[in-house]
């Protein structure tokens, strides 16, 4: 046992967070980190369903079954620039760090709840104002830029629909960066007696790391998205060439963000892999500071690569050389978790339920998504690879296949502690082989059609190009069938599923050792800490 | 090289229709080996991990190992070293595919828009293509675009050349290529720019060199060339006031020889004089000082259009 005995008289009373106070009102007014986690749940997973009806448009118009084109030119451009706008800034940014994150944070650190609780629901709340703002652009004005709003494309020459769709993301920038702030405090403030930082759980660090991208990170876009608003509504000129400005400064700025926000996406999942795997092998984790140190140098390397979304914008051959050579620093950490994950396993004890499953097809699609990142590192090869749908597919390996795998496995595993009951096993293991299969057989083939030279973001294609298309359609059905599933398991467990035990995995993280639900304040009594987060001997 | 044959490229890569895109299939096929060697260790490994060491009783216990200094490092030296080859290789393209040879038979201004791109030949045969007109370059010899664009960003992407560009307006960007063999290659428009950004299609036709210097001198169309433009311009603005062309020093910098040359500047830094540097200093003379002159000129954004920028670089360029 890592930490002293939690479990009280009261450990197993019916009281617990869920039922501390009744009532829609007091869900929305609620302090607890928990109740705001799980209301971030129902958030994400709806802006999910919006994004994956525009994905499963995009797939089916380009499969061109029927005689005539599905959609029209320009409700393809509006499907896929919602499908992205959603997908990565309602759906993957804010999805393990405001939904798992909150819900886990505190009670693995042994804190009642996280550092400014206010905050914490400000920060919901703001997330909600920014997503509604930016929802609007669906109704009102359209907006057809895809999700970087590159220049003088979005300010010049489409609808003032992207003034809506930037401010919503500038909005729920405020929401990332108060969550990281209010993460960074709790991790320094809050952690229970003896938990020193190299006793903090790995999920913690990866949170941590992340926070530390968000605060940083983040106020650029915001800077980034509000010129947008001024260059389209006072014409202020900062990209418009035809007023001495330069539209590739926006890529810039837009990178020095969103590169960094890639790892905003990627490295909470690698703190759920990193639960998952020790829980489901018994066994400690390997390298724990390799781990946690990897994190942090991802976190500060990932400000230095931006430049190598630019290799053919234009930029010098000496910036796009010295962009791939810092990029190809990025493979060494994460080499290094992928070994250790894998070490975690060697001579342990290893067990399949869904959770794991979820688990190894991260660690799957993830080394497909890394390796093809190091063609992409590659000056000479990116070139020829740049805005293809080889780039479609290497993001969709890592963000999809790495953090929704991740985000599925991280909810069946937690779930017990959420709602105090079990999800089916059976229904977790069905989505997971229908997700699984169903990604492989969109996206691989998209590396392929990629490699031929079919370019992204195209709504019609050479007919060389057919087949491949209409096998990577087939399989986006299979993922929409295998979400369907996990959705329904999902409900089922909250509803029907079996009374959960404190512990059901055996995991050794304090969550584990509260009870399933836990209270109001997550321990009766505050717990001690006496070793490091994985003693599995 | 043997391995390199066990993944016949060009049964997922275009046609190579260039030496450079060999080479770029060749790290490609490195790339690939290297990447399945990887997998079948990563993946190979873990599920070998899975099926031996699977829970088959409640009581089992796990080993305890926490960590492995030498293994640890081992798996961050190597792929460092990997990396940094991939980097390398890289690199060597890279800069192929980015500096264009001396010996140039061909150099084309391409303009692009919302939805079509115009070529532009040094004798002043221009095109207008969203589609038909395909762009004719000669083959087994060195084509060179100088690319802008008129609206918003579009991107020159020829997959058989395995080599692309961003056409960004208010700046000129450059690319170039040697075609093997005469043939029609495709040219699509990678950076996304609106509603008929697929239709956004031209095609490269390669002839012979023979057939091509035929082509470019037969049926000019206009009399004027680019460059005579530019040198009714040159006298229209008086810039001959301040450069001279015959290599005196007179207010500001000779125009003889200039194209190509090493510029110094006021503030220490040094850049050779390429069409962009040509356009940035007749439009804001201020941005870049040549060393020992005063900074006299005038600025002349939004007195000029991009054509005759164009014209005026064309004629500069051919003051020798």
């Amino acid at each position: 046992m890592s930490s002293a005995h939690t479990k009280t008289e009261h450990g197993h009373t019916d009281h617990n967070y869920l039922n501390h106070g009744s009532g829609i009102w007091s869900w929305m007014t609620t302090l607890d980190h928990k109740r705001i986690g799980l209301m971030y749940f129902a958030t994400v997973a709806t802006l999910f369903l919006i994004g994956g009806f525009f994905a499963l448009g995009i797939r089916l118009h380009l499969a061109k079954f029927g005689a005539e084109p599905l959609l029209s030119p320009d409700t393809y451009n509006k499907f896929m620039t919602f499908h992205g706008a959603i997908m990565v800034f309602m759906v993957i940014i804010p999805g393990i760090p405001a939904f798992l994150g909150n819900f886990v944070l505190p009670i693995q650190l042994g804190a009642k709840d996280v550092a400014f609780p206010r905050l914490n629901l400000a920060s919901y709340y703001i997330f909600i104002a920014g997503a509604a703002l930016a929802a609007s652009s669906m109704i009102f004005n359209q907006v057809d830029t895809g999700w970087t709003f590159y220049t003088p494309y979005s300010t010049a020459k489409t609808s003032n629909g992207v003034i809506l769709l930037v401010m919503g993301a500038f909005t729920m920038g405020f929401s990332s960066i108060l969550t990281g702030l209010n993460f960074i405090v709790t991790t320094h403030k809050l952690r229970a007696p003896g938990m020193t930082m190299d006793r903090i759980p790995l999920m913690i660090w990866a949170l941590y790391s992340t926070s530390i991208i968000q605060i940083l990170a983040t106020p650029i876009l915001a800077i980034t998205l509000l010129l947008i608003g001024a260059e389209k509504t006072l014409g202020v000129g900062i990209f418009d060439p035809d007023l001495g400005g330069d539209p590739v400064l926006f890529q810039h700025f837009f990178w020095f963000y969103s590169h960094p926000a890639v790892y905003i996406m990627i490295l909470p999942a690698m703190g759920v892999i990193s639960e998952l795997i020790t829980a489901f092998s018994k066994k400690t984790i390997f390298g724990y500071r390799a781990i946690a140190y990897s994190s942090v140098a991802i976190a500060a390397v990932s400000f230095l690569v931006w430049g190598h979304h630019m290799f053919v914008s234009g930029q010098s051959t000496l910036a796009g050389i010295i962009f791939s050579i810092i990029t190809m620093f990025v493979g060494v950490p994460t080499a290094i978790k992928l070994f250790n994950w894998i070490s975690t396993m060697y001579r342990g004890t290893v067990t399949f339920e869904a959770p794991m499953l979820f688990a190894l097809g991260f660690m799957f699609l993830f080394t497909i998504g890394g390796l093809t990142g190091v063609f992409l590192a590659s000056t000479g090869m990116d070139v020829h690879f740049h805005d293809t749908y080889f780039v479609v597919a290497h993001f969709h390996y890592v963000m999809v296949g790495g953090t929704l795998m991740a985000l599925m496995g991280g909810i069946y595993y937690w779930f017990p502690k959420m709602f105090g009951r079990m999800t089916s096993d059976l229904g977790g293991r069905i989505s997971w082989v229908l997700i699984f299969t169903g990604f492989n057989v969109t996206f691989f083939p998209q590396f392929v059609l990629g490699a031929m030279g079919m370019p992204r973001r195209y709504f019609d294609y050479l007919p060389e190009y057919t087949n491949l298309n209409q096998i990577s359609t087939v399989g986006s059905w299979l993922i929409g069938l295998g979400f369907l599933v996990g959705l329904i398991t999902i409900i089922h467990g909250i509803f029907k599923g079996e009374k959960a035990s404190d512990n059901p995995w055996g995991a050794k993280t304090l969550e584990w050792q509260t009870s399933s639900p836990p209270p109001h304040e997550n321990f009766t009594t505050t717990p001690t800490v006496t070793a490091g987060p994985y003693d599995f001997r | 090289m043997s391995w390199s044959s066990l993944i016949p490229a060009t049964s997922f890569m275009p046609i190579q229709a260039t030496e450079i895109a060999k080479e770029v299939d060749l790290l490609y096929a490195f790339l690939i080996i290297a990447s399945l060697v990887s997998f079948v260790i990563l993946i190979g490994g873990m599920t070998w991990f899975l099926i031996k060491f699977k829970r088959t009783s409640l009581d089992q216990k796990s080993a305890y190992i926490t960590h492995n200094n030498f293994a640890e490092f081992l798996w961050s030296f190597i792929p460092l070293v990997i990396m940094m080859g991939i980097f390398y290789w890289g690199m060597v393209i890279f800069e192929k595919l980015r500096t264009p040879p001396e010996d140039i038979a061909a150099e084309i201004h391409v303009t692009a828009e919302q939805w079509a791109w115009t070529y532009r030949y040094a004798n002043g045969k221009e095109f207008y293509s969203s589609g038909n007109d395909p762009m004719i370059v000669p083959a087994g010899k060195a084509t060179k675009l100088i690319l802008t664009s008129k609206d918003v960003i579009h991107s020159f992407y020829v997959p058989a050349f395995r080599t692309k560009q961003d056409a960004v307006p208010g700046k000129l960007t450059q690319l170039w290529f040697e075609p093997k063999q005469p043939g029609e290659y495709i040219v699509f428009c990678t950076e996304y720019c609106g509603t008929k950004h697929s239709g956004m299609m031209i095609k490269i036709k390669a002839i012979p060199s023979e057939e091509y210097a035929a082509w470019y001198h037969a049926e000019k169309k206009g009399a004027d060339t680019p460059a005579d433009l530019g040198k009714v311009l040159f006298a229209q603005k008086a810039c001959a006031s301040c450069h001279s062309l015959d290599g005196s020093r007179i207010v500001g910098p000779t125009m003889k020889g200039l194209f190509g040359s090493n510029r110094k500047f006021a503030d220490g830094s040094q850049t050779k004089a390429d069409e962009n540097y040509l356009r940035e200093s007749i439009l804001v003379s201020s941005a870049k000082i040549v060393e020992g002159y005063p900074p006299a000129m005038p600025v002349f954004q939004g007195q000029l259009s991009d054509a005759d920028v164009a014209n005026l670089i064309e004629y500069i360029k051919s003051i020798k």
